[in-house]
C-alpha cells in the first residue's frame, strides 16, 4: 500500500481545495438536517407524559454533550498523529477544534442546567454527570490557554499535543473516580439516565439533530480550519496566488 | 559514569539545594497548615462540621501546597541553563526527571504527610481515620509531584507559568483526591478503606510508568522552543 495519499491529504493548499468543495455540501446538509430534527423535536413530537414539554431541551442539550466528548478525543487522536509525524495541518486542527469542543461543552452544561430548574427543582446537582462534563470543559479551557501562552507556533503545538494525550488518559479515571466519588457521597436522589427505552416519535428527531448537530460542528470546523490554513501560510505563494485572484 | 550513579547525583544535588535554602523547605508546610487553617474559619467552629470537612480540608490543602512548591521544580534549572546540561548528559532525561521528582516529593509530600495527623487531630477527626489519612497521602502525594511535574515541564519557559500551571494540572489531580477522601470518609465511618488505598496505588504505579516519558517530552519541547 502507498502512503502518498497521506502526505497528500496533509498538505495545506491540498486540503484547502478539497475542503472548498466540500464545504456548501456539508453546510446545506446540515442546515436541512437541524432545522428538520429541531423542527420535528420541538413542535411535531407529543410532550412527554412526565416532564411535558420541558423534555423538548433534550434536542440540543444531548447533541451538545455528546459532540463536546467526540471532539475531545478527535482532538486528542489528531495531537497524537500530529506529535508522531510532524504534521503541520494536525496542528492547525487541533488549534481549531479546542474552541469548538469547549462552546459545545459550555452549551451542554448550560442546557443541562436550564432543563434541570423544571426537572429537578434545581440549576445545579452535583451529579457524576454533571461534574465529569464541568471538568471536562476545564480541559479545554487548559488547552485553549496553554496555546495562547507560548509565543511559538511550533512549540505551542508539541505542548498541546503533549497536554491532549495526557488528557485523554485521565479522562477514563477521572470519569471513573467522578462516578465513584458521587455513588460514596450520596444515595442516587437522582438519575438521568431513566428513559432506557425512549419513544420512536422523540428517538427519530433526536437522531436527525444529533446527526445535523455533527454536520454543523464539521462545517464550521472546516470553515475555521480553512481561515487558519490562509493565515499561516499567508507567506507562500499558492496563498498568494489565490488573495491576488479574489482581490 | 553509569546511568543510576546518574540519577543519584542529581538526586543529591537537588536535596542540597533544597536544604541550603530553608525557606523553601518550610514554606509549602506552613501555607498547608496556613489553608487549613482558613476552614474553620470561614465555615465556622462547629466541631461537628469540621470532623465531617477535616479529611477533604486537609487534601486539598495538600493539593494547593503541592502546586504551590511545582511551579519551582524546574524553574531555576531552565533559567541558569542547568537543565540543558542535564538534557546534554548521556543519562536518559526520564530518569534525571525521575530524580528531580523524587527530591520534590521528599522535600514537600513526605514531611506534609508526616505533618497531617496534627491537622486530623485539630479538626477533630476520630483516631481511627489517622492511619487513612497518613497512607493516603504517602500514596497520593507522589502522584501529585508526578502529574504536576507534567504541567510544570510544559510551562517552564513561559513568565507567567503559575497560573497556568494550576489550570493544567488541578483537574488532573481530581481522581487523587477523590480516592484519598473517600478512604478518610470510609474510615472516619468505620468502614473498611482499604479499596480505595489500593486503587490509589495502581494509579501511583500507572503514574510511575507514564508520567516520566511524558515529563521528558515536555521538557524538551520547552527547552527547544
Amino acid at each position: 500500500m502507498k502512503w502518498t495519499f497521506f502526505h497528500r491529504m496533509s498538505s495545506p493548499k491540498w486540503f484547502y481545495d478539497f475542503s472548498g468543495q466540500c464545504l456548501p455540501w456539508v453546510g446545506l446538509l446540515a442546515l436541512a438536517l437541524v432545522v428538520t430534527g429541531l423542527t420535528w423535536g420541538l413542535l411535531f413530537t407529543p410532550p412527554d407524559y412526565l416532564q411535558g414539554n420541558s423534555y423538548r431541551i433534550i434536542f440540543l442539550h444531548v447533541p451538545s454533550a455528546s459532540l463536546a466528548m467526540t471532539i475531545y478525543v478527535g482532538l486528542a487522536v489528531t495531537a497524537a498523529i500530529g506529535f508522531v509525524w510532524k504534521i503541520k495541518l494536525a496542528d492547525m486542527a487541533v488549534s481549531c477544534l479546542a474552541p469548538i469542543g469547549a462552546s459545545f461543552c459550555a452549551l451542554a452544561l448550560i442546557s443541562g442546567s436550564i432543563w434541570g430548574k423544571p426537572t429537578w427543582g434545581t440549576w445545579w446537582v452535583w451529579d457524576a454527570r454533571l461534574t465529569s462534563m464541568l471538568i471536562l470543559l476545564f480541559l479545554y479551557l487548559g488547552l485553549i490557554a496553554l496555546r495562547e501562552a507560548i509565543d511559538s507556533r511550533e512549540t505551542a503545538a508539541r505542548a498541546c499535543a503533549i497536554l491532549a494525550m495526557v488528557g485523554v488518559v485521565n479522562i477514563p479515571i477521572i470519569k471513573f473516580s467522578v462516578d465513584w466519588w458521587n455513588t460514596l457521597h450520596q444515595g442516587a436522589t437522582i438519575k438521568i439516565t431513566t428513559e432506557s427505552s425512549m419513544a420512536m416519535e422523540m428517538l427519530i428527531p433526536l437522531l436527525i439533530s444529533i446527526a445535523g448537530f455533527y454536520l454543523f460542528s464539521l462545517f464550521v470546523f472546516l470553515l475555521r480550519l480553512r481561515a487558519e490554513i490562509i493565515s499561516r501560510e499567508q507567506r507562500t505563494t499558492w496563498v498568494k496566488a489565490l488573495l491576488g485572484a479574489h482581490s | 559514569m553509569s546511568v543510576m550513579s546518574g540519577f543519584g547525583v542529581v538526586l543529591k544535588r537537588d536535596l542540597h539545594l533544597a536544604f541550603r535554602n530553608r525557606g523553601d523547605l518550610i514554606n509549602p508546610l506552613v501555607f498547608f497548615m496556613l489553608v487549613a487553617t482558613l476552614f474553620p474559619l470561614g465555615v465556622g467552629p462547629d466541631p461537628e462540621t469540621l470532623m465531617i470537612m477535616g479529611g477533604g480540608v486537609i487534601w486539598v490543602s495538600a493539593l494547593l501546597s503541592n502546586l504551590l512548591a511545582m511551579d519551582s521544580l524546574f524553574r531555576s534549572d531552565f533559567e541558569d541553563g542547568s537543565l540543558e546540561q542535564l538534557m546534554l548528559a548521556p543519562q536518559p532525561l526520564w530518569m534525571t526527571a525521575m530524580a528531580k521528582v523524587i527530591s520534590h516529593w521528599l522535600v514537600t509530600g513526605l514531611p506534609l504527610t508526616l505533618l497531617s495527623p496534627v491537622l486530623a487531630i485539630m479538626f477533630g477527626l476520630p483516631s481511627e481515620a489517622l492511619p487513612a489519612i497518613v497512607a493516603t497521602l504517602f500514596l497520593g502525594t507522589p502522584l501529585l509531584s508526578l502529574i504536576g511535574a507534567i504541567g510544570a515541564g510544559l510551562t517552564v519557559g513561559l513568565r507567567k507559568g503559575g497560573i497556568l500551571l494550576s489550570l493544567l494540572t488541578l483537574p488532573l489531580y481530581i481522581p487523587v483526591l477523590i480516592l484519598g477522601t473517600g478512604a478518610i470518609d470510609a474510615a472516619v465511618s468505620g468502614m473498611a478503606w482499604h479499596g480505595h488505598l489500593l486503587w490509589q496505588g495502581v494509579l501511583l504505579v500507572l503514574g510511575i510508568t507514564f508520567a516520566p516519558l511524558a515529563i521528558s517530552a515536555s521538557l524538551r519541547i520547552s527547552v527547544s522552543g
